[in-house]
């Protein structure tokens, strides 16, 4: 390099003409550093040109002639959480008593999705209506319920199809949707759903169209029968598609979501029979209504039991409003489900609504706390921290049990 | 899909038995499908020498060609990029405490201290040095500020870790991640379609999508220069060797050797960070020599691949979705066939 500086100025000028002087004049020549030991290089091979003492032992000297000892005692240790460590904007109040942890200025650990409520919940949501409807709507057919069949295969396709818009419309890059089929990989929930949608969108859309137009129906029934078979799959992926994530409230209760997620499903589909069919017909979509929310309403509640702290996420703010109008909503329109259904078209048709709108709200609620899990430091930093003081103690306990048989092993030779 | 589920699930199993989910690992790159690949090579940042001169920051923005990302004052110490993101790879985290170090106290007091006397007794050979000159009587005092002249600063330069189990690649639904031949983590922008299933899935919150792009974006540990055989431009540029680069094993050495000198020196806070092969992650191909909690930098005390537990996810999905076909099925076969019907579809 300082060659060709050279060589400029042995013509006498400088070739680039933009203004700069050549390179040999403003910095040293970094080879020759490097020989003198001016400078150290990092390379594959290790540090290179390092000088002696380079890496200064930092805190390894006692400055102070033993005058400083009082700040080891004195300075209090760490910053805990609520304190510097975790600089609360002016005005924001605590909502519950705080753990005690600490975090970088209250940062998040965790970098938030830039996934949009309406587009996920909305995908979720309507996942679920379809892989549950084309459940019932099979059953319906088998049992001789053709409006409730015929409705629900139609709700299908256009639920599938409106959670395939949603999900393609919240990519960073629609256009390059179909580069989700490029591969198939098992250990991408989204992979998976992918190529699921890509067998399930066409059954129940088959099934939809069929049972719509009347036409074709022996085309129509092996559609609708395909689709019950893939449905459950669509409706409980998409558990897996939010627990396979580093967000508390999704990871940790990767257990009890997919059943929330499908009694949901159960609901919302049950809601859809519920407001579509005859009350001749709609006697099974009372009782899966009930079943439904029976399941998800336990799942909820066994779910927030084994979370603990990260609980607080499904009880407040955000994700706790949308959850207690989840439950609210569904304890309603099963109980109308239940006991008025069977009399009245019209009390059918309202808790059917209400269970569809339990279902949707139950999404949201999720999505919700689990945004607000992957925002707050605590609930990363907190479970991880007692995960680690466990590990701790159990392998302090083994190392005593270790010492404990060692002696006794002694006393017994002795 | 009970097939794709038990199928999901079994291969599953296999996968972390032979440890590609979970668990200790030698070889990322050569379970990659690379055949006779260079050694893996990582980052071991050294906090402990870190001055926060940010030349690796903006060694990083310059040889990515990495857009400008807001230029806020944030009052975090002198921390204004305040994390990693799309268009942030490398970050140095700045931390005031009042905490010693080691041998080093910071709230010492030292007002009765005569700097320019001790520096005279330092043999300097040079006549220019004036015992005389110290200790002007009527020199103001060194200002106070309101009490809090207590304080240690940590800083640490963070970045992508390049996990040996990586949750962004393993989620990844398009292939855009990949593992390179030198068992790093890189996206491929010409593949990625912004689904932005890595960004919840990372447990360091690394990557992100770019607001306006729409796509992907992280460290490459730049893959170019290594290609050439350089080394990173943030290890590059470091002044004091903070950020070491170079074969993984060889850095795990140097690191212990490191952290076993501090603390015979006293520092009994020093740690390291992310270089245990058998942690959540199968260890960090980027690690670190902190002098505190790892918490306090803003870096997860225990992170964990979440792929380790995806096999378990997806058998008790398939056992929900099972629940939901029986279960519905059993409803229909309660009730029996509708009676008021009054077309058969029995053919
Ligand atoms: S730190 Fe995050 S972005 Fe980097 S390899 Fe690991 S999971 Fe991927």
């Amino acid at each position: 390099m300082s060659g060709d500086a050279d060589a400029h100025r042995g013509q006498g000028e400088d070739v680039r003409h933009n203004g700069h002087r050549p390179y040999g004049e403003i910095y040293e020549d970094p080879a020759r550093l490097r020989r003198d030991g001016s400078i150290s290089d990092v390379t594959k091979d290790g540090v290179r040109g390092e000088r002696p003492g380079r890496a200064a032992l930092v805190g390894g000297h006692d400055l102070t002639g033993g005058r400083g000892e009082r700040g080891a005692a004195g300075s209090g240790g760490r910053h805990r959480g609520g304190r510097a460590g975790r600089k609360r904007r002016k005005g924001e109040q605590p909502m519950v008593p705080e753990a005690e942890f600490t975090s970088y200025y209250g940062r998040p650990v965790l970098n938030q999705p830039a996934w949009k409520a309406q587009n996920i919940a909305g995908y979720f949501f309507l996942g679920g209506l379809a892989g549950a409807g084309s459940v019932l709507a099979a059953g319906a057919e088998l049992t001789g319920r053709p409006v409730m069949a015929r409705a629900l295969k139609v709700s299908s396709a256009a639920s599938i199809a409106g959670s395939a818009a949603a999900l393609i419309h919240d990519l960073g890059r629609p256009g390059r949707f179909v580069n989700m089929l490029r591969v198939f990989k098992p250990t991408s929930p989204m992979s998976v759903g992918s190529w699921l949608l890509a067998a399930y969108g066409p059954a129940a859309g088959t099934a939809g169209l069929c049972a719509a137009s009347g036409r074709l129906p022996r085309l129509g029934r092996t559609a609708s029968v395909g689709a019950a078979l893939l449905g459950p799959a669509v409706a409980a992926y998409t558990a897996v598609l939010a627990s396979d994530t580093a967000v508390p409230a999704w990871h940790d209760g990767y257990r009890e979501l997919p059943f929330v997620f499908v009694g949901s499903a159960a609901a919302a589909a049950s809601g859809a029979a519920l407001l579509a069919s005859p009350l001749a017909e709609n006697g099974p979509a009372r009782t899966a209504a009930l079943a439904g929310t029976a399941l998800e309403n336990a799942a909820v509640k066994t779910m927030e039991r084994r979370l603990g702290l990260v609980a607080e996420v499904y009880r407040e703010g955000g994700g706790g409003r949308w959850m207690r109008a989840a439950e609210a909503l569904s304890a309603a329109g099963a109980a109308g489900a239940a006991l008025l259904a069977g009399r009245s078209r019209v009390a059918a048709g309202v808790s059917g609504a209400a269970l569809l709108a339990a279902s949707a709200c139950t999404r949201l609620g999720v999505f919700q706390a689990g945004m607000a899990s992957s925002k707050d430091p605590k609930y990363t930093v907190v479970p991880q921290r007692e995960r680690l003081r466990a590990r701790e103690r159990e392998q302090q306990q083994s190392r005593a049990g270790a010492r404990h048989g060692a002696s006794d092993g002694e006393e017994a030779r002795d | 899909m009970t097939d794709s589920l038990t199928g999901g699930g079994s291969t599953g199993g296999s996968l972390v038995g032979r440890n590609l989910l979970a668990g200790a690992e030698d070889d990322p790159a050569g379970d990659a499908g690379h055949t006779g690949h260079p050694p893996r090579v990582g980052f071991f940042t050294d906090t402990s020498v870190c001055i926060g001169c940010k030349a690796c920051e903006v060694a990083c923005k310059e040889w990515n060609a990495i857009p400008e990302d807001g230029l806020d004052l944030t009052g975090m110490s002198y921390d204004n990029s305040q994390g990693l993101g799309a268009s942030t790879w490398r970050h140095v985290a700045f931390i005031e405490q009042s905490k010693p170090l080691g041998h080093a106290h910071a709230d010492v007091d030292h007002s009765g201290t005569d700097v320019l006397a001790l520096a005279a007794e330092i043999p300097t050979g040079s006549a220019a040095a004036q015992p005389h000159a110290a200790g002007a009587p009527d020199a103001p005092g060194p200002p106070e500020a309101d009490g809090r002249t207590e304080l240690r600063w940590l800083m640490s330069s963070d970045v992508c870790k390049h996990c040996t189990h990586a949750a962004c690649l393993d989620v990844c639904p398009t292939g855009s991640l990949f593992r390179t031949e030198f068992g790093t983590v890189v996206v491929q922008e010409d593949i990625c379609n912004g689904c932005g299933y890595c960004v919840p899935a990372c447990p360091y919150g690394v990557i992100e999508q770019r607001p306006h792009d729409g796509r992907a974006f992280k460290c490459t540990m730049c893959y170019d220069r290594l290609g050439a055989g350089q080394e990173p431009a943030c290890a590059k540029a470091c002044p004091t060797d903070s950020i070491q680069f170079g074969p993984l094993d060889e850095l795990r050495e140097r690191a212990e050797a490191r952290v076993t000198q501090l603390r015979e020196a006293g520092v009994s806070d020093a740690r390291l960070y992310g270089h245990d092969p058998d942690d959540g992650v199968g260890g960090d191909g980027a690690f670190f020599l902190l002098l505190d909690d790892p918490e306090v930098y803003g870096l997860p005390p225990d992170p964990v691949v979440t792929t380790r537990d995806l096999p378990d996810m997806w058998r008790h999905a398939g056992a929900a979705a099972l629940a939901l076909l029986g279960g519905l099925a059993a409803v229909f076969a309660a009730h029996g066939r509708s009676t008021a019907t009054t077309r058969r579809f029995r053919r």
